[in-house]
């Protein structure tokens, strides 16, 4: 697949470079004689952005931490500070605060695409459970830095869900001590939260290294879920190449730009007209200092982690135990680990699958957005029973799959992808 | 684009309200401008006279503020910094905060964020909301902010306001009800116009210290959408030339 033909290999530096280290053949390998389907379209786009995204985080949050101060009686200061102080101070938070978010948004999309793709199924299984270790590795990176401004949401929403340890039978008083490092969220907490802060994200993007590593062995698939490896050969750059792929530089590198420019804009709207989103990004509670004396009024997650929330209320107590509710919580999310199983149709794209899985998808993506809202309200004897309805069909999507895959009529997959 | 953010506005204000606590009385549109410079002097005038004597600016300083509010240094330094205060000095006062807990019954909030963890409109509705009621230790409570510890610091100013009760028949009186607003019964040295444009200076100014570079932010906004719009052009066609070896 590489290129060691003698008319293309590179003179000077690079030349030089490429007989020491592959350059060209990573190069060509994973870019410019990467043959990706040409149908990809729209939806194929929230990949590459995360992985901008990433980039984002990491960068500014690098800056961010050259003026942050991870303690107690200083970090609510230390923001104020780079608010005000600190020269594009402001810029960078905003920058950091507002990507998190989109970090969470893009994700979900990307997510919602390999659903609609079928992209977990064979051979995609481990591409699709790399994608889930990396969504729990963001889950973790974002619960940590939230700890950080020290405002009053921070703390009591660290509280909260620290606490759900506590809910684990025998062990869990430990257990959530043991996650503190104290009897309460104090200093401690914060110190080592900002240390897992600073490092997740770098094993993070080992993990999407992983992952494009992983999905560049089996393939990128594409709306009609259609193997081009296994269609017929030849297309206008390569005869031995899939006949429905293109290169991926040039043209899904110059299609990635595009989308990237408008990706930009959008997030620069929110960065310098509405950072805090209404309340949805940056939570007003959030603007006063940490008073471990002072519950406030309502506790909500940031949004992202209210529709786990949401599960987390909505499940009663048993013998007062809010036990179940844990699980209930973390098998929502450990679930997806399974998808790849469930799955039984004959076919991969949602094109070619029948009313059910496609009734069935539909539910499932109402009911995320129906118990992020949710999860974001005070909980009432209306919004309980709604989160206990919606947390059923979440469920009911991943546990019913083998049943309604085998049961529903399919249609024929094309030889050839569509465009 | 104004109608994007309006339309993201509105999507997202149930919320935003929601954040806020809001299951109190209707909070007034504070209607302030933060390009208003002398509103902000006004209201800077207002803060370091009236409030700062008990609540901080812990995280503003006096030179960003002067710069800001284009107060010139010799005007700064006669009329705002007081006792040994500096221009680059934090914008904090001499209280004790365990004095302020002993008049008070309560920690004395410093105000440098008050407009983003309330809101303008909350801080405007709030400094009008006051009224008489003997049960309250000073004196006075307010209908935004039920039991506060603090007293009426403008009560001169604005006079004397009494409860008005809520009640089906249209005829209130007390211990019927809750009450529903406030009307003023003892004028004081200012007239309602004067008064509400007083409080408005003081919101102008308490946001514009909750975010400084707010119209800063906006303004650069503003050549960063431009930048991208001109981008998108060059990818779009880019993309496009490229594309037509593909179709």
């Amino acid at each position: 697949m590489s290129v060691e033909t003698v008319e293309t290999a590179p003179r000077g530096f690079l030349g030089w470079l490429d007989k020491r280290f592959p350059v060209m053949a990573v190069w060509n390998d994973h870019m410019a004689q990467y043959y990706a389907p040409k149908n990809m379209g729209l939806w194929s786009i929230f990949g590459s952005l995360a992985l901008v995204v990433l980039i984002i985080q990491i960068v500014s949050g690098l800056w961010l931490a050259m003026a942050y101060k991870p303690s107690a009686a200083e970090a609510f200061a230390s923001i104020e500070y780079i608010m005000r102080d600190v020269n594009w101070g402001w810029l960078l938070r905003y920058i950091h605060s507002t990507g998190a978010s989109f970090f969470f948004i893009l994700v979900y999309l990307h997510m919602f695409r390999g659903l609609m793709w079928g992209s977990y199924k064979n051979p995609r299984e481990l591409l699709w459970i790399i994608g889930v270790v990396i969504y729990l590795a963001m889950m973790a990176t974002a619960f940590f830095g939230y700890l950080l401004p020290w405002g009053q949401m921070s703390y009591w929403g660290a509280q909260v869900i620290v606490n759900l340890f506590a809910a684990v039978p025998e062990v869990g008083a430990d257990l959530s001590t043991w996650v503190r490092g104290d009897y309460v969220i104090s200093d401690v907490t914060l110190n080592r939260f900002y240390a897992f802060h600073f490092v997740i994200p770098f094993l993070l993007a080992a993990l999407v290294f992983v992952h494009i590593v992983a999905l560049h062995r089996v393939g990128s698939t594409n709306p009609d879920g259609i193997e081009i490896k296994k269609g017929p050969k030849g297309n206008k750059w390569d005869p031995n190449q899939p006949a429905d792929g293109i290169p991926f530089h040039p043209y899904y590198t110059v299609k990635d730009i595009t989308g990237l420019v408008v990706f930009l804009a959008i997030f620069s709207l929110v960065v310098f007209y509405a950072p805090d989103l209404g309340g949805l990004f940056l939570e007003p509670p959030n603007f006063q200092p940490a008073d471990p004396l002072k519950t406030p009024e309502h506790i909500a997650p940031v949004w992202y982690f209210t529709p786990y929330y949401a599960m987390l209320r909505a499940v009663p107590p048993i013998g007062g135990s809010q036990f179940p509710g844990v699980v209930v919580m973390f098998g929502a999310i450990l679930i997806l680990f399974l998808l790849p199983w469930l799955d039984r149709s004959p076919v991969r794209s949602m094109r070619y699958k029948g009313l059910l899985s496609r009734f069935f998808l539909g539910a499932f993506a109402v009911s995320f957005v129906v118990l992020a809202y949710l999860g974001l309200m005070p909980s009432t004897d209306l919004y309980t029973l709604l989160a206990q309805i919606f947390t059923v069909v979440y469920f009911a999507f991943f546990l019913l799959m083998p049943i309604y895959t085998k049961l529903e009529k399919t249609k024929p997959v094309p030889e050839r992808v569509t465009s | 684009m104004r109608h994007l953010i309006l339309a993201l506005a509105l999507l997202v204000t149930p919320l935003a309200a929601l954040a806020a606590g809001g299951h109190g009385p209707e909070l007034e549109d504070a209607n302030i401008d933060l390009k208003d410079k002398a509103s902000l002097q006004r209201g800077a005038k207002y803060f370091v006279n009236y409030c700062m004597g008990c609540h901080s600016l812990q995280y503003m300083r006096y030179q960003r503020m002067a710069d800001d509010l284009e107060i010139p240094e010799d005007e700064l330094r006669e009329n705002l910094l007081f006792g040994d205060a500096e221009a680059t000095d934090m914008m904090t006062n001499a209280l004790k905060p365990a004095d302020g807990e002993k008049w008070f019954g309560t920690e004395i909030p410093d105000l440098t964020l008050v407009t983003r963890w309330r809101s303008p409109d909350w801080v405007y509705s709030y400094l009008k909301a006051y009224y008489v009621d003997d049960s309250r230790p000073y004196g006075v409570n307010n209908l935004v902010f039920p039991d506060v510890g603090m007293p009426h610091p403008f009560a001169h100013l604005q006079g004397i306001q009494a409860p008005v009760y809520e009640d089906s028949h249209g005829e209130g009186h007390e211990g019927d009800g809750h009450i529903v607003d406030v009307k003023l019964v003892e004028p004081g040295q200012l007239t309602p116009g004067e008064y509400d444009a007083m409080v408005r200076d003081i919101t102008n100014f308490l946001t514009y210290v909750g975010e400084p570079y707010k119209l800063e932010r906006r303004q650069l906004g503003l050549y960063v959408l431009l930048f991208l719009g001109l981008l998108f052009i060059l990818a779009f066609y880019l993309k496009r030339e490229f594309w037509k070896d593909v179709h």
